[in-house]
């Protein structure tokens, strides 16, 4: 994301990694979240899915950090992300969750 | 490129959308159009659902005609698909008959505001414990693009090409004068904020109106130069959030500012509870 001023802590804080899931199938290719990514993951693809529509693809898929806006935009139920499971903030879901578990 | 691709193939098959346990996936993908904002609308409306924790056996969804009101047959909720204009008379009847059901009304701008502006101002008035959410895509979409009780001033429609000579409906404000205790409108833009808002208006007791803005590309957009992202761009640069605010200041407008917020809430016996007060006091002592 392109700061005017790096925030003081942007060392300090660690940002989650997700994944984009792309049902290809049901995308009508409007291009709302490859206009509105914030971190411009999404590209159209040239492939053609079913419709005759081109789906969009993580072009940068490393850059996600799971925000969910793709996923709250789309009008079709077509994209979704979910945190990487490898990524700190998972562990520390993981070790936050096993205590309320165990309640 | 392509190895990627094929990987990201496999794991779309496996892939669960995670609405896909409230959607009827048989049905989708759905008949709005590439562009339409009722689809984001009608995923805000099924999050705000799960969010509320309302229980999904005791949650019914009735539509009336139009694009929009092609939502309830997506639900995998007990739905029902009523008449033109009819949603909220279903709805009043199916909460009067079971007062246990959330009762969740999602339809457009013509057939609450038009054909069924009557029964609109009514339950309104009655405090009737439901839920209206109104897709404003400003036109009559299904049927061609007409002129609706919302097309904005001058704005051209197929029938009236020069411009639209009428003033609309101010929603919230109709709302508001008409006795709604629970009143918000957003535009598909604000996703968050607009599931928050749903989700205070499904748990909220009485009736509660959500307006949500949305483009209509193909329609209301092809005649008045829009196309969707441009629409949604608009959104973005004209919209003021300004909760609480004065309903006669909320304007829908290009040029003033498209006004979004949750503008009001109130709580005032619902229709149900008025009635057993007034009508069958012993009922409520039995009962209680």
């Amino acid at each position: 994301m392109n700061f005017w001023r790096v925030p003081l802590d942007a060392q300090d804080v660690s940002v989650a990694r997700g994944i984009v899931h792309i049902i290809e199938d049901r995308c009508k290719g409007c291009g709302y979240c490859i206009a509105y990514c914030p971190k411009e993951v999404l590209a159209f693809s040239d492939r053609f899915n079913k419709k005759g529509y081109h789906p969009p693809y993580a072009r940068r898929p490393e850059e996600c950090v799971n925000c969910h806006y793709c996923e709250i935009l789309c009008p079709e139920f077509a994209i979704f992300t979910e945190l990487d499971p490898s990524c700190p903030q998972a562990k520390e879901l993981e070790s936050d969750k096993q205590p309320g578990q165990s309640n | 490129m392509t190895t990627k691709s094929n990987a990201q193939a496999i794991g779309e098959k496996q892939a669960q959308h995670p609405l896909d346990d409230l959607l009827r996936t048989d049905r989708i993908p759905h008949i709005w159009c590439p562009g339409c904002g009722i689809g984001t609308a009608f995923a805000a409306t099924l999050t705000a659902i799960k969010d509320s924790g309302l229980d999904l056996g005791h949650t019914a969804m009735v539509s009336g005609i139009g694009c929009s009101g092609r939502g309830a047959g997506y639900a995998k909720l007990d739905s029902y698909h009523t008449t033109h204009g009819r949603a909220i008379p279903f709805a009043t009847g199916l909460k009067l008959a079971n007062p246990k059901l959330n009762v969740v009304v999602f339809s457009g701008d013509g057939d609450l505001f038009a054909i069924g502006g009557n029964h609109f101002i009514h339950a309104a008035r009655r405090n009737m414990d439901l839920t209206v959410i109104c897709v404003n895509n400003l036109n009559y979409g299904m049927t061609g693009g007409q002129v609706a009780a919302t097309t904005p001033h001058l704005a051209k429609t197929t029938t009236t090409p020069v411009g639209n000579p009428e003033s609309p409906f101010n929603l919230p404000l109709l709302a508001y004068a008409s006795g709604a205790t629970f009143i918000a409108r957003w535009t598909i833009m604000h996703g968050r904020d607009m599931v928050e808002s749903l989700t205070e208006a499904l748990l909220h007791r009485g009736f509660s109106f959500v307006e949500i803005l949305s483009p209509c590309p193909i329609n209301y957009g092809r005649r008045n130069k829009e196309k969707p992202l441009e629409t949604l761009k608009l959104y973005e640069e004209k919209s003021i959030i300004k909760n609480n605010a004065n309903p006669l200041e909320i304007t829908l407008d290009a040029e003033k500012g498209i006004v979004l917020g949750n503008f009001y809430k109130e709580s005032r016996p619902s229709c149900i509870e008025s009635y057993d007060r007034t009508c069958r006091p012993d009922f409520l002592e039995q009962s209680s």
